[in-house]
């Protein structure tokens, strides 16, 4: 590419391709009022980070590991208690944070940059990153496609759907293990404190326009989209963090669309 | 007489035929405990094609857990529940709260009950609309009930009423065999009551569904129901709804209140005074 230099292009790459991803499953996550849970596996992500140090494996596959752990056991969790209590996830996010943050410390030897793993670091993107954005963006993808009416349904009333003859609880769970995964990536991104943000920010604003599921999660993937093009180069204009000025220019969109008149 | 719903010729509707029932749904046995606490105890009874069964108890009785486990959400602790081969049950919710962040129209969420692999070519038909059978199906149950003027409101917008005859609409477009109520009289009115009862009556006559009511008033009972069963952990009683209103056992669990059953049948005129005169409903 004339004029951008690589690192850019990576960097915009891999936003456009976590925004894609973070779409849909953030309409449900908006939908199903689960928001503190996507909250949660993102903190416990940075226990994954300590985690990889320690064991000096790669950082990315621990943390992709971590968290797919972190995400079976709070759906089996929920599975047998019926909890999904706003303290219990509280309890986990901030534990595990806590942990992450202390294992991080105890390792004097390595010369890390939390910063980086709290609030991203989009111009430390690699191609093999865009190899797995890309192989989690399928993922995705077919699972959507294959999913989408029974998602829905379950959105409306678990119980009715299982009933109906869905297979509620496989659902459920292969859509928290994409969470998982799309958390994973997105750490470089946004970093750990502000995965959820993306998840969110965009479905919020979507429903705004939107009047239909279909709608909602088009206009989320617009906005996605548009969020991460326009944080970047913010990120470049003003010299401000790019997880930050990208969760900011989401924000800002949504604040625009909140004089709107929302739709039914 | 519109034909609500189309059945494959393969499953050609049979005449109701109250001697010659296909067998439903079976509870044999059933008994389930949660920690310590025993909710059901022994409980067996069947429900055959065409018939009526409606299930009351008061407010813990365990009718919830019982129409779960006979729904096949949760494993009882001891017993079987057997069902006809590949039965298809229609189940109408008490209740149901959509998210005012779902942006669903009341067509939409009627047209999510419809079967996405009903043909393979269509897949995405369900997606973004419907195929031409589906559309027919849809819009015979919406006339049958009465709720086109509805069709384009959020789902959000309905009030209680209007939420019960679309859960119900809902229910019939997954083409059951049984048909499941939970609650159905539940904050509707009167008038909405009878109307509602003359419709499963209609709906039991024309398609031979077996239907299976729970409610916890102890009451209005629908009189053309064939069978009441009694809940209170156990079965404490069971029958048509004249017999079991003279039981003992019945006035001995629900109270004095409870002498008498009030039979609600529809007639077509004044049916606002034929209530009248059976027993004003009381709330417990």
């Amino acid at each position: 590419m004339y004029g951008i230099p690589d690192f850019l292009l990576f960097a915009l790459l891999g936003g456009l391709g976590i925004a894609l991803i973070a779409a849909p499953l953030g309409v449900f996550m908006v939908w199903q009022r689960q928001s503190y849970f996507g909250a949660t596996l993102a903190h416990s992500a940075l226990l994954g980070v300590s985690f990889g140090l320690f064991l000096q494996m790669d950082l990315t596959l621990s943390v992709i590991l971590v968290s797919l752990l972190i995400a079976l056991g709070i759906h089996q969790m929920q599975q047998r208690t019926q909890l999904s209590s706003d303290t219990l996830l509280g309890i986990l996010a901030h534990s595990s944070l806590a942990l992450g943050l202390a294992l991080l410390s105890l390792q004097n030897a390595v010369q890390i940059d939390i910063m980086g793993y709290l609030f991203g670091d989009i111009l430390s993107v690699t191609g093999s990153d865009l190899i797995l954005i890309a192989i989690v963006g399928l993922l995705t993808l077919l699972f959507y496609l294959k999913h989408w009416q029974d998602l829905l349904n379950i959105t409306l009333n678990p119980e009715l759907a299982q009933i109906e003859g869905i297979r509620v609880k496989s659902v459920q769970l292969n859509y928290v293990l994409l969470l998982a995964l799309m958390i994973a990536l997105s750490m470089k991104i946004v970093g750990v404190l502000l995965v959820t943000s993306l998840l969110i920010i965009p479905a919020a604003t979507a429903r705004r326009l939107a009047h239909s599921p279909e709608g909602m999660l088009g206009f989320s993937l617009l906005l996605g989209g548009l969020s991460v093009i326009s944080g970047l180069a913010a990120s470049m204009a003003w010299d401000i963090p790019t997880g930050p000025a990208i969760v900011l220019m989401a924000t800002a969109i949504f604040l625009i669309l909140l004089m709107k008149k929302a739709p039914n | 007489m519109i034909i609500l719903l189309s059945r494959s010729p393969t499953q050609s509707p049979q005449l109701y035929d109250p001697y010659k029932m296909t067998l439903l749904i079976e509870a044999n046995h059933i008994f389930h405990r949660f920690e310590d606490h025993e909710v059901l105890h022994d409980i067996s009874f069947r429900i055959h094609a065409g018939e009526i069964v409606t299930i009351i108890g008061p407010n813990g009785a365990g009718k919830s857990t019982l129409l779960k486990i006979l729904l096949g959400l949760i494993e009882p602790t001891a017993g079987q529940v057997g069902q006809k081969p590949r039965l298809r049950i229609g189940f109408m919710p008490q209740k149901i709260q959509v998210d005012p962040t779902f942006p669903l129209t009341v067509r939409r969420f009627l047209s999510l009950a419809l079967d996405p692999s009903y043909k393979n070519v269509k897949k995405w038909a369900g997606l973004f609309g419907f195929s031409a059978n589906h559309t027919t199906a849809l819009d015979q149950v919406v006339d049958e009930l009465n709720i086109r003027h509805l069709l384009h409101q959020p789902i959000q917008k309905v009030s209680g009423g209007e939420m019960q005859r679309i859960l119900l609409a809902r229910a019939l477009l997954r083409n059951p065999d049984l048909l499941v109520l939970d609650e159905p009289a539940q904050g509707v009115d009167v008038h909405g009551q009878a109307e509602l009862y003359h419709f499963i009556n209609e709906l039991r006559k024309r398609f031979n569904l077996g239907i299976l009511m729970v409610s916890h008033d102890l009451h209005i009972v629908m009189k053309s129901t064939d069978q009441v069963l009694c809940l209170n952990q156990h079965l404490c009683c069971s029958g048509t709804p004249q017999s079991v209103s003279q039981t003992p056992e019945f006035a001995a669990i629900f109270g004095d209140s409870a002498k008498e059953l009030a039979l609600y049948e529809h007639h077509h005129d004044n049916h606002e005074c034929e209530l009248a005169h059976g027993h004003i409903h009381i709330k417990e």
